[in-house]
């Protein structure tokens, strides 16, 4: 493979305190400092942002069990359209990622796929049923890297607690979709205002929160990583600040339909606004931008989560909770820079040098040496979303129709262009 | 638009009391007679015409006050809907003479309306039509039995009826 | 006279206006005299089909309904199915695919979802009239209940209205407060912190877990029926607690204001939520909302396929 000269453009490292016009090469597949001999393919990166391959730590790709909804194929040419250069699938499939099977069939559909990396998490408990532990050594040694029970949550806390200290052994973090399955039972929003002007059942921000207050004690009871993922509610992130402050290994990430959108958007009933956590209130959603802001939140994700045409045009109650996004979600996020909630190399840190930190990988670095995966983009790039171009199988999004500013340009992965913009 | 007076106040008693003269030659028995007055106009003009028989042949005919608009023919097709009341006939109308009461008569199809509305309240004997104007462009059978005045007109002009318990005034203009 | 009425459907009464709602029962006092005529029918819906789609059971909304098409000359047919057989066979959408091939001009829809309403508004070129969906609203309910108050006291504003009982559940209780608070009736709400929460008085309404204080001023006292079926055990201890609590007997009954109406959408848990005497004494106007509902419906089939849209 020729190497790739990505000219002129700016790029940005946080890993590496870099914020600076320059030149990058990548050689054999890794970040090189020199041009090499010979010619290369030139990528003119001029007006651009050059930034390391953008990571995504909670995606569906639903492969095995529902590829009528998204195949790893397909789902990874979704990440690559969105900027992405690795992702991490959720073992929610069918069956689930509780087996060294399922883990290596993963990896095989990824390798197929050949576009951006797949990282898969492992399931915490067998089946995700919060009963007994999954192989978790096992997992790890079949190349998990994170465990969660992510679609459920494991509600025996002397059952988490032992994943925890189980999953320390292995140095494997645990993520954890927060919610308390009583409090939130048979609930399909977020209880408040809306909810009952709606007449839909809600649930109370008070089923994550009572969730991550937990995390943050086994976290310190372990001392041991616990994830808190796409926290929805302003409690979860003043805990979550809390438990910093006093050296918790707590972290946390917020999704981009929840700090764009509110309980509201509901008002139609439109399932493509249905998902779990819930939207919630606008007070909610200026505590996610403060934690983003401050550091709180350390990671953005998308959630990614394809459902049927069929499955979703339903009843509000009858719906699946779930939206895709890896297409929207760096346009969503830029927002948070043209409003001037964060710094651009501040948010490219919420994609890079914290999920791979996080996860151990190396990635997210433009160092000389790491992988080549890196993401140019367009931060002003006006443009309106079409989802029916998506490169999903599935068409549920709130977003369709949204004129969106930023983009990715060109998506690239061990020194090759996966994809990029026409 | 431009409004051409038709009738002022005398020529609108005038016309009436010679209606109700002829109301009577055509009814020798008028304790049989009943008036039903079509929503707005038509019901204090009913009042009016009833009064005057009442006072050439010395009764009281009753009145009574009919809305169409259950009846209407074009419910669905306009933009905008009628306001609908309950009507009110405090007298049984079977085996009566009913005279029917409007002020304009153009298309026919309110008085075919009529016509409906007032067989679900029973089955007079007889109905007579009676209106203080006739424009003309009849779209169906209908035919007035008697009327104040004719008045040719085209299609898009207007024909407007004001009278002293509704609109302070009598008088019919045509806006053009 | 004429009105811009400019509703296909009615979906509730939340995007309705003052002057819209007051429309609807001044067109109901038309309607309820066709009732009370030998000829009890007008030709204004001739040729038109109405379509009962009763998802979740009910005899009495959809018999209601059904007379009214049929003395509006309509033809009427009743689909009822459980809502368990619809899952395990058709989805709403085809359900609403099938509606639409049958070229009906109404569909009357009773369904357990909130929102199952919109759903099919948003597909059909048929106007759609909510018979009840889920706990979201049932607007019919609330103008029948609006036309039985006004024909007692002459007015809604300024009038104490108390609705007592299960609100949280109720789709009545919430087409009522938006009903009566846009017309500018003061709304109480009683019942137990469980099945009443603050959370409603942000739309509007005064919000008390006391019985004496709910209904010593009130106007019109509303019972809501405590429902079995949407009920969970962890809501409130059981029937004999909530009798006991907030039942309307005899004793608190005297102490209402002796002008005080009684009403209730029904079926009535006789014993439960009110005394049978009181059910069937001189204040109560539950027969008379039933005979008002008729009216009122017709006047909404009236309106919504009135207007070219």
């Amino acid at each position: 493979m020729k190497p790739l000269w990505i000219r002129n453009g700016r790029v940005i490292d946080p890993a590496n305190h870099v914020d600076a016009v320059r030149d990058l090469w990548i050689v054999d597949g890794r970040i090189a400092d020199t041009k090499p001999p010979g010619d290369a393919e030139i990528l003119d990166a001029t007006g651009r942002v050059v930034a390391p391959g953008l990571i995504d730590l909670h995606v569906h790709l639903r492969e095995p069990g529902r590829s009528d909804k998204e195949t790893i194929a397909t789902g990874t040419r979704c990440a690559a359209r969105g900027g992405f250069t690795s992702v991490v699938c959720m073992p929610n499939t069918t069956p689930a990622a509780d087996n060294t099977g399922v883990i290596a069939f993963i990896k095989q559909r990824a390798a197929e796929a050949g576009g951006v990396n797949v990282f898969p998490a492992g399931a915490i408990t067998k089946e995700l049923a919060g009963e007994e532990l999954a192989p978790i050594g096992s997992l790890k040694k079949a190349g998990v890297v994170a465990i969660t029970d992510d679609g459920r949550c494991v509600q025996n806390n002397e059952l988490m607690r032992r994943a925890v200290e189980y999953a320390k052994m292995f140095a494997l973090p645990v993520l954890d979709h927060c919610q308390d399955d009583n409090l939130s039972a048979d609930g399909v929003m977020h209880e408040g205002y809306w909810s009952v002007a709606l007449g839909l059942r809600g649930w109370p921000a008070a089923a994550e929160d009572v969730i991550v207050a937990r995390n943050i004690l086994l976290a310190e009871l372990a001392d041991w990583h616990i994830h808190c993922q796409h926290l929805s509610s302003a409690r979860s992130v003043q805990l979550v600040r809390e438990a910093k402050k006093r050296g918790v290994k707590i972290s946390a990430e917020a999704c981009p339909h929840h700090f764009t959108l509110t309980d509201a958007a509901l008002k139609n009933y439109d399932t493509n606004y249905k998902m779990n956590p819930p939207l919630r209130t606008e007070a909610d959603r200026q505590a996610l931008l403060e934690g983003l802001a401050d550091g709180t939140i350390d990671c953005i994700a998308s959630d990614h989560a394809p459902h049927c045409a069929y499955e979703k045009e339903v009843e509000f109650d009858a719906a699946p909770f779930g939206i895709i996004g890896l297409e929207t979600e760096l346009a969503l996020a830029l927002e948070l820079v043209h409003q001037k909630v964060l710094s651009l190399p501040a948010l490219i840190e919420k994609f890079t040098v914290n999920p791979a930190r996080l996860l151990g990988l190396d990635r997210g670095t433009l160092a000389v040496g790491a992988p080549g995966d890196v993401t140019v983009m367009a931060p002003d790039w006006e443009w309106t979303y079409d989802v029916t171009q998506s490169a999903s199988k599935s068409r549920n999004t709130p977003f369709h129709g949204r004129q969106l500013r930023g983009k990715a340009v060109a998506t690239i992965v061990a020194g090759r262009i996966v994809w990029r913009e026409e | 638009m431009s409004a051409v007076p038709l009738m002022d106040a005398a020529a609108l008693d005038r016309a009436l009391t010679r209606m109700a003269h002829e109301i009577v030659e055509q009814n020798p028995a008028a304790d049989a007679l009943a008036f039903i007055g079509i929503r707005t106009n038509g019901v204090p003009l009913a009042r009016r015409l009833a009064d005057k028989v009442g006072a050439i042949c010395r009764c009281a005919p009753p009145v009574g006050e009919l809305d169409i608009g259950m009846h209407r023919d074009d419910h669905g097709l306009r933009a905008e809907l009628p306001v609908v009341e309950p009507s009110h006939i405090p007298f049984d109308v079977t085996d009566k003479t009913l005279v029917l009461v409007d002020d304009v008569l153009f298309t026919g199809r309110s008085i075919r309306a009529a016509l409906d509305a007032i067989m679900d309240f029973g089955r007079p004997r007889r109905i007579q039509l009676a209106v203080l104007v006739d424009r003309g462009h009849r779209e169906l059978p209908i035919r007035p039995d008697f009327v104040g005045k004719n008045v040719p007109s085209a299609r898009r002009e207007r024909i407007t009826v004001r009278l002293a318990e509704t609109a302070g005034r009598d008088e019919v203009v045509l806006e053009k | 006279m004429r009105f811009a009425w400019k509703h296909k459907d009615l979906l509730g009464i939340e995007p309705l206006t003052a002057e819209e709602i007051t429309y609807i029962l001044d067109a109901a006092r038309a309607f309820k005299q066709v009732g009370e005529r030998t000829v009890k029918k007008v030709p204004s819906l001739r040729g038109k089909t109405q379509i009962n789609l009763f998802i979740e059971p009910s005899t009495r909304t959809r018999t209601s309904f059904e007379l009214a098409a049929t003395r509006l000359s309509a033809d009427v047919i009743n689909i009822a199915t459980s809502a368990s057989s619809l899952v395990k066979g058709e989805t709403l959408k085809d359900t609403a695919r099938n509606l639409e091939a049958m070229n009906a001009d109404i569909i009357v829809i009773r369904h357990s979802a909130a929102g199952a309403p919109h759903f099919l508004a948003a597909r059909l070129k048929a106007s759609v009239i909510n018979a009840g969906d889920g706990a979201h609203e049932h607007p019919t309910q609330a103008l029948l209940d609006a036309f039985t108050i006004r024909e007692k006291f002459g007015r809604l504003s300024g009038l104490n209205v108390t609705i007592l009982g299960d609100v949280l559940y109720s789709r009545v209780a919430r087409s009522n407060i938006w009903l009566l608070t846009k017309m500018g009736a003061k709304i109480t709400l009683a019942g137990p912190s469980t099945l009443v929460p603050r959370v409603f008085e942000q739309f509007g309404c005064r919000v008390t877990h006391d019985i004496e204080e709910a209904i010593r001023d009130a106007d019109v006292i509303n019972l809501l029926r405590i429902q079995h079926e949407r009920q969970r055990k962890t809501m409130f201890p059981g029937i004999g607690e909530y009798a006991a609590l907030f039942g309307l007997n005899q004793e608190r009954f005297a102490r209402a204001k002796p002008t005080a109406l009684i009403m209730h959408p029904g079926p009535i848990n006789r014993g439960v939520e009110v005394d049978s005497e009181i059910a069937d004494g001189a204040r109560s106007v539950i027969l008379q909302q039933v005979t008002n509902g008729l009216a009122v419906r017709m006047a909404v089939l009236f309106l919504c396929t009135g207007g070219k849209l």
